[in-house]
């Protein structure tokens, strides 16, 4: 359940050792937290509870970042689902296993790959929606729903001193703090639906794969500032995010060479080219782009090279041929 | 009893059954299936999705039964009442009219689907040989004129009976058209498309008792429609926030009372009620009354909030009280008293310990019916496994009965169901685990005076009368 060496604050009268931190730990976490625990006799947090508790929170973060995608999602649903999470939350910040798990995840380092699975499974909703909310520094455009290459910024006042960290693959809990940035980390499903002014965004193939690129790499500091923000409510947590896409002007001789290509596609696209790209971009390099907040900040035309060979062949893998 | 067999041609089998110790006896008068394993007679379409049943109701006389499918059809059923006096009396639903009233549409700014499938049926109260619907799918309303024409007129001058124009030179004389009688045929016509008014999805419409003024409801808004002005509507509720961060409450069904055109109610997903009085300001943001009942904090698990959500509020027919429908429970309100229910009734109270794995296979989300019978003596709703339960408000008594035809032998009786929930299980009983929790019983409707209703399973629609002895 948590990394090795990480002491347990809360367990269930000493019961199980903490995961492969070996006897020595285990006992000594045992016995200090058994009288922990007899002191915090008001709630005594069972391991069934709390691995029932995570199961439920894990189910519920895949369940709202797989809203799909043809169809406008079941806003009810959704609604109900996250306030689900929102619960689960608070009541492990009241616990303190929030604080736990989120330092667990800051200490524990992770490839890349762990990140991609952030975004392959934050199936991002159509944030056109976004435009037109509270005014934040960053100009917001619309993107169209098959695309779901936004980016994500931090907002101005969270700090920066993150230390880019990524997940134990071993670790479940990373898991789940991965998918805790994705609805997090990106607005929740239902955002899209907005009747507000919406930019409409070209079909850029090289910014989506830029923004692949940039969204699973800020996925990551996203995670981890969010971890940082963990004492934070949900909403507030909801409103750290924000979508920000310096958009091109629509081209419409890109709209009509891409009209005819099946959209479900681009999901594909830049979920791969994220696979393929993420672990190209170092956890600095994402600082200092992020610090210049410009458009120019998502430079990395090499990597982008690359990523379009490599875009080209799993296409090909896609397409069969 | 129940009876009444009826075949309809493309697909059921003739089913009486009977129930023994409920208040009335039901046994099922016929069985239309929407969907058999042949392709389906009217549209000619394959097995598929297309026909699942998603909305049933009764107009105002109980003469006209319509549903509408997932795939935009509506198909209106007419009573043929052969003759009330003889005491087998059977009276059998016959397709009236099929039409296809919403099709698919795609959102080009989103990107998405709008799905054609009909969400909600309300008849108006006829006023004149024709009859009106509201049909409505996610996002766009449109009223149907279903007219009758039986007959035609001939013998035009400047025509031919084929429609050919005559030469107007061999016309030598003057003679007036007669209308001569012919078959039956049964018109629907759009009348009225209400569209562009909701940027969410659509749960409810419900017609006001003025027969000028329905509304509309989504997840976050409440419109204020007049039957004959489609360019405009008027937003009386909104609960969406400014920022859609903070969402935590969706609206999920409203109607109006059924004799103050004034108050309508909605409910919300964490189990409240809102009762509104239009009088009191354009905007109905601020409600006039709340009803909520506090939560049983033995009870309390992290679902709570997700069960409390209610599926379907209806009034009923005298407009004192008004009953909803949550995940669990059917609750009886008292439109005086806010603070708690008057009645609630358990209807598979058995699925409180599988909780975690309804809401993982996404059957917690499922939003059942409910509704009342024509005197607000018994109210009935649907479960899963095809059953359906009815409770007798006076008698205090319930009853759960099974839709399919698998258990139905022509002539037999509608057998009273029960779910065993734990320990030794009887005969005829059924485990909870061995409940098919994909065939769930989602729309349910009561005729208006008569004991008749019309259930539907996912594929089929059964209408089961109560037979007079």
């Amino acid at each position: 359940m948590f990394p090795k060496g990480t002491k347990r604050k809360f367990s269930d009268a000493g019961e199980e050792a903490v995961g492969g931190g070996g006897g020595d730990q285990g006992p000594s976490a045992a016995s200090s937290s058994s009288s922990s625990a007899a002191a915090a006799a008001a709630r005594t947090l069972t391991s069934s509870y709390s691995l029932q508790r995570q199961s439920l929170l894990d189910m519920s973060l895949i369940k709202l970042q797989l809203c799909h995608m043809l169809v406008e999602p079941n806003l009810c649903r959704s609604v109900l689902i996250a306030n689900t999470v929102r619960q689960i939350q608070e009541e492990m910040t009241q616990d303190g296993t929030w604080q736990i798990m989120t330092q667990a995840l800051a200490a524990a380092q992770c490839p890349a790959d762990r990140l991609v699975a952030t975004e392959v499974l934050c199936r991002q909703t159509d944030p056109a929606a976004q435009a037109g909310q509270s005014p934040k520094p960053f100009s917001v455009s619309g993107v169209e729903e098959g695309y779901h290459s936004e980016e994500v910024v931090m907002d101005g006042d969270v700090e920066t001193e993150v230390t880019m960290s990524s997940l134990s693959p071993a670790s479940p809990h990373a898991s789940s703090a991965s998918y805790l940035a994705g609805p997090f980390g990106m607005r929740p499903c239902w955002e899209e639906e907005d009747d507000d002014d919406e930019e409409e965004e070209g079909d850029c193939e090289e910014d989506e794969e830029e923004d692949s690129e940039e969204c699973a790499s800020e996925g990551e500091e996203a995670e981890q500032d969010h971890l940082r923000a963990d004492s934070r409510t949900g909403e507030q947590v909801f409103g750290t995010f924000e979508i920000k896409h310096p958009a091109p002007p629509p081209d419409p001789a890109l709209d009509e060479l891409f009209s005819d290509v099946d959209p479900s596609y681009y999901d594909l696209d830049t979920v791969l080219t994220g696979m393929q790209s993420a672990p190209k971009m170092g956890p600095y390099d994402l600082l200092e782009s992020l610090s210049s907040h410009g458009p120019t900040a998502l430079s990395s035309s090499s990597s982008c090279r690359s990523d379009l060979n490599e875009l080209d062949h799993i296409m090909e893998i896609i397409v069969g041929s | 009893m129940f009876q009444a067999c009826h075949y309809y041609h493309f697909f059921y089998t003739p089913l009486c059954f009977y129930a023994c110790f409920i208040v009335k006896h039901f046994v099922v008068l016929s069985c239309k299936g929407l969907l058999h394993i042949h392709t389906c007679a009217h549209t000619g379409f394959p097995l598929g999705l297309a026909d699942i049943i998603s909305t049933v109701e009764f107009n105002h006389t109980g003469e006209l039964l319509a549903t509408g499918d997932k795939g935009g059809r509506v198909v209106i059923f007419q009573q043929e009442i052969d003759n009330k006096n003889v005491p087998q009396f059977r009276s059998e639903y016959n397709v009236y009219s099929t039409f296809q009233s919403h099709e698919p549409e795609f959102d080009y700014l989103k990107s998405l689907e709008i799905e054609e499938k009909i969400n909600k049926i309300r008849w108006l109260p006829q006023k004149n040989a024709a009859q009106f619907l509201l049909s409505t799918n996610d996002k766009t309303i449109k009223l149907w004129k279903i007219s009758e024409r039986d007959k035609r007129p001939e013998g035009y001058n400047l025509k031919e009976e084929d429609g050919r124009y005559r030469d107007p030179n061999t016309i030598t004389a003057l003679r007036v058209p007669v209308l001569i009688p012919m078959d039956l045929m049964v018109e629907a016509s759009p009348r009225r498309v209400f569209a562009n008014a909701h940027t969410y999805h659509i749960n409810s419409i419900s017609v006001n008792s003025d027969n000028e003024t329905y509304l509309s409801a989504d997840d976050l808004r409440v419109n204020l429609w007049n039957l004959e002005i489609t360019d405009r509507s008027f937003n009386i509720v909104d609960i969406k926030p400014a920022n859609m961060e903070e969402l935590t409450e969706v609206i999920t069904a409203a109607e109006f009372h059924p004799h103050q055109c004034n108050t309508f109610v909605y409910s919300s997903s964490k189990g409240t009620i809102r009762l509104c009085d239009m009088r009191v300001s354009a905007l109905c943001d601020k409600h006039s009354k709340l009803f909520e009942e506090p939560e049983n904090p033995s009870n309390r698990s992290f679902f709570s909030e997700i069960i409390s959500s209610i599926s379907d509020v209806k009034f009923s027919h005298n407009g004192r009280y008004m009953m909803t429908r949550d995940y669990l429970s059917v609750k009886i309100w008292d439109l005086n008293m806010e603070s708690r229910p008057v009645e609630t009734y358990q209807v598979h109270e058995y699925l409180r310990s599988k909780l975690c794995s309804l809401y993982e296979n996404d059957c917690i989300f499922d939003k059942f019916e409910c509704c009342w019978n024509g005197n607000d003596s018994v109210v009935m709703t649907g479960s899963y496994n095809n059953f359906f339960r009815m409770f007798d408000r006076g008698h205090r008594r319930d009853a759960t009965l099974e839709a399919s035809r698998e258990n139905s032998k022509p002539l037999q009786v509608l057998k009273p169901r029960k779910v065993c929930t734990g320990g030794k299980r009887k005969k005829d009983e059924i485990s909870v685990d061995s409940l098919d929790f994909n065939k769930k019983i989602l729309h349910t409707a009561w005729h208006p005076q008569d004991n008749i209703i019309a259930v539907a399973t996912t594929n089929n629609l059964y209408i089961f009368q109560d037979k007079v002895n």
